[in-house]
């Protein structure tokens, strides 16, 4: 996946979790965890599992708390996905 | 004239519900006095097909689809009917001590739906446990759907679920009126609901009991009395009650739909399933006794009558033992024939129903009695149309459940 595939993939999980937040118009250094709950953070971290079979241990949870981060986290696992 | 102090009176200052047939009281008073049916055909996996009552109100008009997502079909038919209620009674929440309103549900069953998701989803996964969602513990803790209430809507005061099968939504009536006397609380927001069909486990197990309906037409499946009736329709629904102190209730002006004015709870203590026509009577009577009235002031009786053989025929074994050749303006009706049977929410949607009486004094009927049972026939048993009764002043509301709980509301016609 490119990097602009993962941003869609993040944003597409995003809008699962969340439909009441338009998502797309977040920048790519907005913060996320102002948005997300942590029971919802943890539902992200649940879609990586299930659609792409990426693990995300909790030490690494704070890559995740941008689309720039999310993309840049994602890319090695998710480069022949 | 009632010789007790205000402050020991409770009183019924608003309503919410959403039932198979409707999404409000004067829906729901329509649909029972045009002999509408709410039952419909439900696919389920694993299953398969069976006449079913399923809700369609707007979840979205109090919740956002994210709050849908994480929460529970049971809390979102909980937050729904309590809004309206809210709404009904004219209670701003911004404007009263929210840690003096309670929220007392009653449920037949909690978190088999929520469970039964959670395999059906790693069964995808090779049964690999670590695709289990979060939000199941919080999904399934008993007070789920009270609590769902008290977060939507920022209630600080008491919340707890009422487990009592079938007679639960009674006895979350009954639990909101004790608080109130107990003066633990000024608003109980009290009453029952059901997710029950969202799963296929309860069919399942009626269906091995032999006591799942079937018909080839889904809105004649529900059919208490009837000769020809085979079983239990599994429904969903929910209704809310808003109860007061009496003092309270005219201090504020509020309007009155009833006077919760006895009730009575007790338990067979001798089968799981099987009813006792003589546990019954007993909490009938009671109810009676702590209402001060004979049977005769009863104007009519919401049967709890499933369409069960053995059930049915108990309960009017029951109710002939009591209610006598006196009771000549007592008529009994059920309300199941319609909706099928909510589990939950039954007795507390099926008091509702029945509540406009008061003003209109019609008996909505029991529907789908084509040739009726003999061992059903009570006396005033009101079949397949309206039966004007001229004036009701008193409504008694059977129900009964599984491990032999029984609850039993009287619902008078509110005097100062």
């Amino acid at each position: 996946m490119t990097r602009e595939e993962i941003n869609e993939a993040v944003i597409d999980i995003l809008t699962e979790i969340n439909p009441d937040v338009d998502w797309k118009s977040f920048g790519p250094e907005d913060s996320l965890r102002g948005t997300l709950e942590s029971m919802d953070f943890l539902d992200v971290v649940m879609e990586l599992r299930k659609r792409y079979k990426v693990e995300v241990p909790e030490a690494d949870y704070g890559h995740l708390s941008t689309l720039k981060g999310c993309a840049d986290y994602l890319e090695a696992p998710l480069a022949d996905k | 004239m009632n010789s007790k102090p205000a402050n020991q009176r409770i009183v019924i200052t608003g309503i919410g519900l959403t039932a198979p047939n409707a999404n409000s009281l004067q829906e729901f008073r329509e649909a029972l006095l045009s002999g509408k049916s709410g039952i419909t055909t439900l696919d389920m996996r694993y299953f398969g097909t069976a006449p079913a009552g399923l809700c369609e109100f707007d979840a979205t008009k109090y919740q956002k689809r994210r709050d849908i997502r994480n929460g529970t079909r049971a809390g979102s038919i909980a937050i729904y009917c309590a809004g309206e209620c809210l709404a009904d009674a004219n209670v701003d929440l911004s404007a009263v001590d929210t840690a003096r309103v309670g929220v007392f549900l009653g449920i037949t069953e909690h978190g088999n739906v929520e469970t039964e998701n959670e395999i059906y989803e790693i069964s995808k996964y090779e049964y690999d446990t670590s695709y289990w969602s979060h939000h199941h513990n919080p999904r399934t803790v008993a007070n789920s759907p009270a609590g769902e209430v008290t977060v939507r809507y920022g209630i600080s005061g008491p919340h707890y679920t009422v487990g009592a099968a079938c007679a639960a939504g009674n006895l979350g009536l009954v639990t909101g009126a004790q608080q109130l006397l107990l003066d633990e609380v000024d608003y109980a927001l009290a009453g029952g609901l059901s997710e029950s069909p969202r799963t296929f486990g309860i069919f399942a197990a009626f269906n091995s009991q032999n006591a799942l309906a079937r018909n080839a037409d889904p809105t004649k499946a529900s059919r208490p009395f009837d000769v020809n009736r085979n079983g239990i329709v599994i429904s969903e629904g929910g209704a809310v009650y808003m109860l007061e102190r009496l003092d309270h209730a005219l201090a504020r002006n509020a309007k009155i739909y009833g006077e919760l004015a006895g009730w009575c709870y007790n338990s067979d203590a001798t089968d799981a399933v099987l009813p006792n026509a003589e546990r019954q009577a007993q909490c009938i009577r009671a109810a009676l006794a702590k209402a001060g009235m004979a049977p005769k002031d009863i104007d009519i009786v919401n049967t709890h009558a499933t369409g069960t053989k053995a059930g049915d025929a108990k309960e009017c074994e029951a109710l002939r033992a009591v209610f006598g050749a006196e009771c000549t303006h007592t008529y009994f009706n059920n309300t199941k024939s319609f909706i099928g049977h909510c589990m939950g929410a039954a007795a507390a949607l099926e008091l509702a129903g029945n509540l406009p009486a008061f003003q209109d004094h019609i008996v909505h009927p029991t529907i789908n009695v084509e040739q009726l049972d003999e061992a059903c026939a009570l006396p005033n048993l009101v079949l397949n149309t309206p039966q004007d009764a001229g004036e009701v002043n008193a409504i008694l509301n059977n129900s009964f459940g599984m491990m032999g709980i029984n609850c039993v509301t009287i619902v008078q016609k509110f005097q100062e």
